[in-house]
């Protein structure tokens, strides 16, 4: 009888090992660069997006693991949840980070600031192999200060078994009353905005301080419509079917939909926003030699093809876009081809009265 | 009236503990949802070995508890038996006013107004880095200061101020005195205000959460994790947490009544 | 005589250098900060722009009120039903109440969701009954909610400790004289058990009006609370820190006047202590 027991209780431990659907199981690394320990015993602090990097979950390749085993350098990692968060903690001089991974517009800002190092691309080896149209980008036009990790979309996720399959490919639907109180937004201003400007067919990156106040309005308007705002906590909600339709970054809606198979996704017709998150290193960095080792390593094609596994973003990666074992290989929402691509606009960094003006008016919304 | 009396104390404990047992009952779901039970495994238990992240913070959250704790306790107990010496009544109201303010004023406030102090002093001297160990360490002192204060407080003003004066005419030195006439009798308060500073530091969130840098403690982790999906793992750790104060408070208790039963057992024979 | 105590009012030095270095001069830093624009120039501006945030203030003190008021109204019966029980059994109910203190209040907090959820176990039980769900979470309500069961033991636990000492024989005294139970709670148990009322409601209240997680869990990020807004500017960058600074020193004049008043009501002095 107790063997029995025993019996089910490995098996219960060893099934969650293989649980996992998609998800780059570990294998002996097989390094492009190469690496040594002369920094051994040194410390190496991150600063990244929550469930941005892969962590070993479900027998996947625990990246920071894999690269203090590497180096000897001991990772110290940390999670932020919006850019402006991020911004803070750098700004007020607080802590001191030596990798961070802001996105487009927070790099052009940091840079405006003269917050972050150039990096010494001639250290890393593995640039190469970063694709062509995600280099020399408007917000590092000349790639002194940016590695790309990250290349995103945002689009609406809605959950068929409870709207059915035919909805308006439209940001409007969070405004319309058929989907009262399941409806979610983002609880960050940028991307809030983001969604009503659509509506509106404004200029994300208008200067227009009207533009700013038609778009409040409207998600004043919005504001009883919704369930909350959220960021990551997106997931269970979704996942759940405690909400019906959301917008969010389309990488994370193929993360729920591993959890739940009703839900589906579509970019709307207004079109959306498209966003690069890329690695950089602060002014105050302590480490900045350990730093490019760190960078170089995610670069490194089976480190990269872990993390796209795993977080399920697009990468700017030739080494995991082109590799036919990539499990979200030529996946169409990801990897759109040109006809079906949606319409897309960049967020850039606006100037710090309109900044101010617009992050008011948000504080306005949610008092409202 | 009995019945009635009982029912209440049994419901008022029910809404105490649904969601301790609502957190206990799906930190053993087999899927990731903490929302719908799908079956009973052990995974997320066995995942928390492997959780560096979580185990870091634990070890933060213990050498911070225990360091604040005890230098709190120090100098909270030298701090009170010098206010009680202060005579002028106005300045001795004073200094206790200002001993009040961290526990009387919000967390929010008390750890903002830290946070500016750090970052200030750190951009005077030109830190890269203004938050960390030391901040939250200092931080946590300074909170848990009033609680050991007030806690010895009571106790020396029910010490018998003659017999410091007598050990003096004795010829012990006053640290002599000190340590062998006063610090016994108030010893439960010091006892007291340590453990009531452990906890109170264990627990804290709002002013680690302004003053700790990296340096984060264990409520920081998983606030950052209920802003994310929160999976079953914390509610896994958080139950061991539970079980572990429930334990030992169950234990405390037990051992408590038993001395108490044999002291009255010696008194009772001391009487016969 | 005079000698031997200043040696002993010089150990509270280092204490009094401690609490001036961390205490006070982090206030009035706070306070230079409200006081100031971005570039440490004298300016009214920030005080001026919290109007903006009357509302956030407003609903942050209704829902404060309402929690402590049924914070007492749960805890007082509570605390006279504990006293009502036999020693060991009141030793274990005073345990009882004070263990979910030493769990993590966000943990505490969060489980509500899942109780509370539209999908979650009230209303999943709700719809097996054949009942229609109700809207609980992210509604006023949940916040309240959560505020009356994250601070409740702080109000149970004192209102106990001063009802377990009251002096028995006044109750008999007053029973001898022929007073009926209603009349027996209102002059003499409700009286003595001030001391314990007040400390309970300023140690619910304090931390109900200035939460910054409870709301953002339970009132789904749409309820603005001022603790909420204190927390979203620090988290917008130093240029926010001037304005954040003015709220956060408005929040203390208020709990400070909140205290101001209940100390006026409490006639046992320093009573404000567990």
């Amino acid at each position: 009888m107790k063997k029995l027991l025993c019996t089910i209780l490995i098996l219960t431990v060893l099934s969650t090992l293989f649980l996992s659907g998609c998800g780059y199981q570990y294998a002996d690394l097989d390094l492009r660069a190469e690496f040594d320990e002369s920094l051994k015993g040194t410390e190496l602090t991150v600063y990244n997006w929550g469930e941005y990097i892969s962590d070993g979950a479900g027998g996947t390749i625990d990246v920071n693991k894999e690269f203090e085993k590497l180096t000897g350098i001991k990772v110290n990692y940390l999670t932020f949840e919006s850019n402006e968060t991020m911004y803070s903690q750098i700004k007020s001089g607080g802590i001191s980070y030596d990798i961070i991974i802001p996105s487009d517009y927070m790099i052009e800002r940091l840079i405006k600031e003269d917050m972050l190092q150039t990096i010494d691309l001639s250290k890393i080896t593995n640039y190469d192999l970063i694709a062509k149209q995600y280099k020399n980008l408007f917000f590092d036009e000349k790639n002194e200060y940016s590695v790309p990790y990250n290349v995103g979309m945002v689009g609406m996720i809605y959950n068929t078994e409870l709207v059915g399959k035919d909805i308006e490919h439209s940001w409007k639907v969070l405004w319309d009353e058929k989907y009262k109180n399941m409806a979610l937004n983002f609880n960050n201003p940028r991307d809030a905005f983001m969604t009503a400007q659509m509506i509106l067919g404004q200029d994300l990156n208008t200067l227009n301080k009207a533009d700013w106040d038609a778009a409040a309005d409207l998600l004043k308007q919005g504001k009883k419509n919704l369930q909350t705002y959220v960021m990551d906590e997106i997931y269970g909600k979704m996942e759940t079917g405690e909400a019906s339709v959301a917008p969010y970054y389309a990488g994370d809606y193929l993360t729920m939909l591993e959890n739940n198979e009703n839900l589906a996704f579509f970019y709307p017709d207004e079109g959306t926003n498209i966003f690069v998150d890329s690695i950089c290193i602060p002014k105050n960095a302590k480490n900045y030699q350990a730093a490019l080792q760190y960078i170089n390593f995610l670069l490194e094609p089976d480190i990269s093809t872990a993390n796209a596994e795993y977080i399920g973003y697009a990468s700017p990666n030739t080494a995991v876009i082109e590799n036919k074992d990539y499990c979200y290989y030529q996946n169409e929402i990801l990897y759109p081809d040109e006809a079906d691509m949606p319409k897309v606009q960049y967020y850039h960094d606006i100037d710090a009265d309109v900044r101010s003006y617009y992050e008011n008016l948000w504080s306005e919304i949610k008092l409202y | 009236m009995k019945i009635l009396s009982r029912l209440y104390i049994a419901l008022i404990i029910l809404f105490l503990y649904a969601p301790v047992a609502v957190m206990i009952l799906f930190s053993f779901n087999s899927s990731v949802s903490v929302w719908r039970f799908s079956g009973f495994s052990t995974r997320w238990y066995s995942g928390l070995a492997y959780n560096t992240t979580m185990l870091n913070a634990l070890e933060h959250t213990l050498v911070i508890a225990l360091l604040s704790a005890l230098l709190s306790t120090v100098l909270g107990t030298a701090a009170a038996v010098g206010i009680e010496a202060i005579r002028k009544k106005i300045t001795k109201k004073l200094v206790m006013s200002v001993t009040q303010v961290p526990m009387m004023n919000a967390d929010i406030v008390t750890g903002i107004s830290l946070m500016l102090l750090f970052i200030f002093i750190g951009k005077l001297i030109g830190l890269d880095e203004s938050l960390g160990f030391f901040t939250v360490l200092i931080a946590h002192i300074t909170f848990n200061l009033p609680y050991v204060i007030l806690s010895v407080i009571p106790k020396l003003r029910q010490t018998d101020a003659h017999l410091a004066e007598a050990a003096l005419d004795l010829g012990c030195t006053p640290l002599k005195a000190f340590f062998k006439v006063i610090l016994p009798s108030i010893s439960t308060g010091i006892v007291t205000g340590l453990i009531m500073a452990f906890t109170l530091s264990l627990d804290d969130f709002v002013i680690s959460y302004f003053t700790c840098g990296h340096y984060q403690t264990l409520p920081i982790i998983i606030y950052n994790m209920t802003k994310k999906s929160v999976k079953p793992d914390t509610y896994a750790l958080s139950t061991l947490i539970f079980i572990t104060v429930f334990v030992l408070l169950i234990l405390y208790n037990v051992l408590q009544t038993k001395s108490e039963k044999k002291r009255a057992a010696a008194v009772f024979k001391a009487r016969t | 005589m005079n000698k031997k105590s200043f040696g002993s009012r010089l150990i509270a030095a280092p204490y009094l250098v401690w609490s001036a270095l961390f205490i006070v001069i982090p206030l009035l830093i706070m306070f230079y900060f409200a006081l100031t624009d971005q570039n440490g120039v004298f300016t009214l501006s920030n005080l001026s722009a919290i109007g903006q945030y009357k509302k956030a203030f407003l609903i942050s003190i209704l829902y404060a009120v309402i929690a402590t008021a049924i914070t007492l109204l749960l805890a007082y019966p509570m605390a006279y039903c504990m006293t009502k029980s036999g020693i060991s059994t009141q030793r274990m109910l005073f345990m009882i109440v004070m263990i979910p203190m030493w769990m993590n209040f966000l943990i505490r907090t969060y489980s509500w969701i899942t109780i509370l959820a539209n999908t979650g176990l009230i209303n999943t039980f709700l719809t097996k009954i054949g009942l229609k769900p109700l809207r609980l979470i992210n509604t006023p309500g949940a916040v309240i909610l959560g505020m009356v069961y994250d601070f409740i033991p702080y109000m149970i636990l004192p209102i106990y400790s001063v009802m377990s000492k009251l002096d028995k024989s006044l109750l008999e005294a007053a029973e001898d004289l022929g007073s009926d139970s209603f009349t027996k709670f209102k002059k003499v148990i409700l009286p003595l058990t001030r001391p314990g009322i007040i400390s309970g409601i300023t140690m619910v209240f304090v931390p109900s009006v200035s939460t910054f997680y409870i709301s953002q869990k339970l009132g789904g990020n749409k309820t603005m609370l001022i603790g909420d807004a204190i927390e979203f500017l620090f988290n917008s960058g130093p240029a926010y820190y001037n304005i954040a600074s003015a709220l956060s020193l408005l929040l203390m004049i208020m709990i400070l006047i909140c205290l101001f008043v209940m100390n006026h009501f409490s006639d046992e002095d320093g009573g404000v202590l567990m």
